[in-house]
């Protein structure tokens, strides 16, 4: 019996296609995500939206919290630890979390490097901006990678910009000949041996999401048709007018992404949408995404 | 030979893609209407909350139920189970109840406690290599219920009639033998 391989950690983001993961700051609010139908929760102290707002440090949420959660709901339970903090890592995985966010939405702990996730048994998910970012987070050993898309702004601009990013290097590597891929694994910045297998494959040999900014049904039926494997929703769900209706709606357009009708039914009435920051608002030290390498 | 793959959620794609593979059509399912015309129907890996709330609420929990209590060879696989079987020994959720046993899910822990291993399978002459996902575990079994693998003294693949279940992944291993068991079900 093996445990914690490639295959089992890469494994559980199969499970999560298709699906909605949802930000929430408590117990009651992983029950309403749970019940709309979310795949998994992502705990933390406070959605990006606020973190933008209060400022200051942001760092791994209080493990009662990410405990009280993980006690309230039967799906995967996700919590984010800080750019390059192992320890924060090394205390979500004792306390069992099923996959570590090393995220950009909180402060970073190291500027030059991310954690080395191969030393973990807990599965991670990282955020990427590009082909070169997300093979480099593989290389380090994520299981999962994500848009960085700009959380909480409710502007999903820069969610498409990161996906047709790395889709359009993803095209463009499956048509180069064998005696390219080092100049470009060179100019990515990419691990040669994971630059090949992409050129092979013509996908990521990990799951993707898109995460960022997203904030109504149609924001994810729009991912899903550009081709993510599913999405993310931080602010967009709790800071809205009417979280349980819009998480629920959400879903149902993240699964009938093809069906225009279906997407209008549910985005029908949903009451107030988080209120956005257009992305080209932000100051450049505002935007997270700029955040790790 | 056309193969229904209820996706709604999950790693459906896959195994689209498996029994493609092995010279079917696959037919991705998410409406009722979808389920004529197939011989066979898989439900995915996923999660079975998710996938039990979405049949739900767009009118497929009916269809689903009669299509399979009428004998269409059925395959499920980790979700899949929980989401055919008659219970869970945690709290309720919406299940098809066609598949006479009690599930009791996460049962092997959290994620980190998830594996893969080789499992001996009633019926296949070299073992099978199964991984385990958040997996759940059959706890209890109807009359009609043979069990077909276990993990120690818990089952973990099952067949009752037209129905296979398995709580582990098929479709992420290369592994085609589980599937070929369900489509010879067909008569």
């Amino acid at each position: 019996m093996e445990k914690a391989t490639d295959r089992v950690k890469r494994g559980l983001a199969e499970m999560l296609k298709g699906g909605v993961i949802m930000d929430v700051v408590d117990a009651e609010q992983a029950r309403i995500a749970e019940e709309a139908g979310a795949v998994a929760v992502m705990a933390l102290e406070r959605v990006p939206a606020d973190i933008r707002a209060d400022g200051g440090v942001a760092r791994m949420s209080d493990p009662g919290m990410i405990e009280r959660i993980q006690a309230s709901v039967t799906i995967p339970v996700m919590a984010k630890a800080r750019i390059g903090h192992f320890v924060e890592a090394q205390v979500l995985q004792s306390l069992g979390v099923d996959y570590i966010d090393e995220s950009e939405v909180l402060t970073p702990a190291d500027e030059e490097h991310h954690i080395d996730k191969w030393s973990f048994n807990a599965p991670f998910v990282c955020g990427a901006r590009n082909l070169g970012e997300a093979l480099r987070r593989i290389g380090e050993g994520a299981a999962m990678i994500r848009t960085k898309g700009e959380a909480g702004t409710g502007d999903v601009v820069e969610a498409v910009r990161h996906f047709r990013t790395i889709d359009g290097q993803i095209q463009k590597l499956t048509t180069m000949k064998h005696e390219e891929l080092m100049s470009v694994a060179r100019d990515l910045g990419a691990p040669y041996d994971l630059v090949q297998e992409v050129a092979d494959t013509g996908k990521l040999p990990v799951v993707n999401f898109a995460a960022g900014g997203l904030a109504t049904p149609a924001d994810a039926a729009l991912m899903m048709q550009l081709g993510v494997d599913g999405v993310f929703v931080g602010s967009g769900i709790f800071k809205s007018g009417d979280p349980a209706v819009r998480a629920k709606a959400i879903v149902e357009a993240t699964t009938y992404y093809e069906d225009a009708s279906i997407v209008a039914k549910v985005s029908r009435d949903l009451g107030e949408p988080m209120v956005g920051i257009g992305v080209t608002e932000l100051k450049e030290g505002e935007r997270l995404a700029g955040r790790g390498w | 030979m056309r193969v229904g793959v209820l996706a709604l959620q999950g790693d459906f794609r896959e195994h689209a893609a498996l029994v493609r593979g092995l010279g079917a059509e696959a037919v991705l399912v998410r409406r009722a209407e979808e389920l004529t015309g197939i011989g066979s129907l898989i439900v995915p890996g996923g999660e079975s909350t998710t996938i039990g709330k979405l049949a739900d609420r767009f009118d497929l929990v009916k269809p689903l139920r009669d299509v399979i209590a009428g004998g269409l060879p059925t395959l499920g696989t980790c979700a899949g189970l929980i989401f055919l079987a008659a219970g869970t020994t945690g709290p309720s959720q919406i299940q098809l109840g066609v598949l006479d046993v009690v599930v009791e899910r996460n049962a092997f822990g959290r994620q980190v406690d998830s594996f893969e291993t080789d499992l001996s399978v009633s019926g296949l002459a070299a073992p099978l290599h199964a991984v385990f996902i958040r997996a759940p575990i059959v706890d209890k079994v109807g009359a009609e219920v043979e069990v077909l693998a276990s993990v120690g003294d818990d089952p973990v693949m099952v067949r009752q009639g037209n129905i296979i279940a398995t709580s582990f992944h098929p479709e992420l291993t290369g592994e085609t033998r589980v599937h070929e068991l369900m489509l010879k079900l067909e008569g």
